[in-house]
């Protein structure tokens, strides 16, 4: 019922909020300002991380979807982390396109451009909104974990596809968008540095809330069992057998003793 | 009997369904009709904005008529236990799929060729080269139907199925609106050989869908 132990996870937890504050100081005053943006090319230590840790996770999801359908490694942890993963992946997801908007508004004075990369990454969002939208959809627990699994795979067997048709459409209508020398410019050392800085403690910050997540999705099931159990044990008592205890019993929760 | 007869089969049923109660004729198309009137009252026809976006608003407003129209697909097989017949039935499972999309697409070819018809005295196009148009149109109806098939059965037997598939379907097949209007635009205007890339890029995902739908529709079909 666990990814990580609760101490792991903890020390996970500690580590990431650490590494945050640090990129937070690196970027905010450590990083020189950018020739031409000024401070506002500060925003690409948490845009490009974001980015970073999105795909990430939609990539997990397809692999762990794929697990789950491969008989042979069939199980219900690998349906709670795709849908934990595939959330985080929308959340970031979003802040990618809002963060990048923020960026677009004083550098290039438009909030929204239609560049491949931001189009792309609007379709993605709404390909996992679906996915996460079926998650919701109650059904048994198998049924769930199968329809799930494969609506992922489509998604994610589509993203190629999107991504090429769309950059198809915006490099034959328009030549050079803003993003061409974005990093492929010299990169000051420091700004280099705190631009992997960032996508390593987003990427911490991944797996603490992915295990999180795994773990709330977890006990959730596990509640809902454990409710099942004692509707059942509620209903023979009533009717037939004298009050008995619910069947089997059922260890308590810990909620809580891991964060 | 083979996959192909088993095909046929499945499409016969669905299309005489549809020859017997019209409900993509005499609702479906007249739908996309009135979107496509709608585009000309909210776009000004005088200035030739309408000439201009013709494409795009032809695919847009395909798209929204195939959401109807895998509803209407899986709504006659949620009635009467059809679900269960088709399940019992011992037919394979991609051979359901193939025939249910086989179906879906030449109803949606019909309201394709009407709505053509509508786009040209409407909004005043002319088809000059018709070899690529005609397979852009083939090639990504091929994809909104198995698309549209996959979908539909993953929702079917869902209470959310109305708004679930929209929001599932859409996105998928946005490359597809990008591919078919651009390879409409290019034929429009006489360039063919810009037509071909994103004939290409249709004819790919038509495959891809058709071959996901074909392995995976037994098994959701066993769970719906």
């Amino acid at each position: 019922m666990r990814l990580l132990k609760p101490q792991v996870s903890t020390a996970l937890g500690w580590l990431s909020l650490v590494s945050l504050v640090v990129l937070a100081l690196f970027g905010l005053w450590g990083a020189p300002p950018d020739e031409v943006q000024s401070d506002a090319q500060r925003l690409m230590y948490l845009h490009v991380p974001m980015a970073w840790i999105a795909y990430l996770a939609f990539g997990v999801t397809a692999l762990a979807s794929a697990l789950w359908l491969w008989k042979r490694t069939r199980s219900s942890v690998w349906d709670r982390v795709a849908g934990a993963s595939a959330e985080i992946g929308v959340l970031f997801t979003a802040l990618t396109l809002v963060l990048g908007s923020l960026w677009g508004r004083p550098v290039w004075g438009i909030w929204w451009a239609w560049d491949a990369r931001l189009v792309t990454t609007a379709v993605l969002f709404f390909l996992y909104l679906g996915y996460l939208a079926l998650r919701r959809v109650p059904a048994p627990p198998e049924t769930r974990a199968k329809r799930c699994a494969i609506a992922a795979l489509v998604a994610f067997a589509d993203v190629p596809i999107v991504h090429f048709s769309v950059t198809w459409w915006r490099t034959l209508h328009q030549q050079g968008t803003v993003f061409n020398a974005e990093l492929s410019a010299h990169i000051h050392g420091v700004m280099a540095f705190t631009l992997w800085f960032g996508v390593f403690a987003f990427t911490l910050l991944f797996v603490y809330l992915l295990d999180r997540r795994y773990r709330l999705l977890a006990l959730e099931e596990q509640r809902e069992e454990r409710e099942v159990d004692q509707a059942i044990a509620e209903r023979i008592g009533t009717s037939t057998a004298p009050p008995a205890p619910p069947s089997p019993p059922t260890p308590p929760v810990e909620v809580g003793a891991s964060g | 009997m083979n996959v192909m007869q088993e095909m046929w089969l499945v499409a016969a049923k669905d299309l005489r369904i549809e020859a017997r109660s019209r409900v993509t004729l005499q609702q479906i198309v007249p739908f996309g009709l009135i979107v496509l009137l709608l585009f000309a009252f909210a776009l000004d026809p005088d200035r030739g904005i309408l000439k201009r976006v013709a494409p795009g608003l032809f695919w847009v407003t395909v798209l929204l008529a195939a959401l109807l129209a895998v509803s209407r697909s899986f709504g006659i097989e949620a009635d009467n236990g059809a679900r269960d017949g088709l399940r019992l039935s011992g037919l394979d499972g991609a051979a359901v799929f193939l025939g249910k999309a086989l179906a879906l697409g030449l109803q949606l070819l019909l309201l394709e060729a009407v709505l053509t018809a509508c786009v040209i005295v409407l909004y005043g196009i002319e088809l000059n080269t018709l070899v690529p148009l005609v397979l852009a149109t083939v090639t990504a109806t091929i994809g909104v139907a198995a698309t549209g098939t996959l979908y539909g059965v993953l929702a079917a037997g869902l209470r959310v199925r109305e708004t679930l598939v929209p929001l599932l379907l859409l996105p998928v097949v946005a490359p597809v609106l990008l591919g078919a209007t651009r390879a409409w635009e290019a034929a429009i205007d006489g360039i063919p050989s810009d037509a071909w890339p994103w004939v290409a890029l249709l004819g790919v995902f038509a495959v891809l869908f058709t071959t996901i739908g074909m392995l995976a529709f037994g098994p959701l079909l066993e769970e719906a």
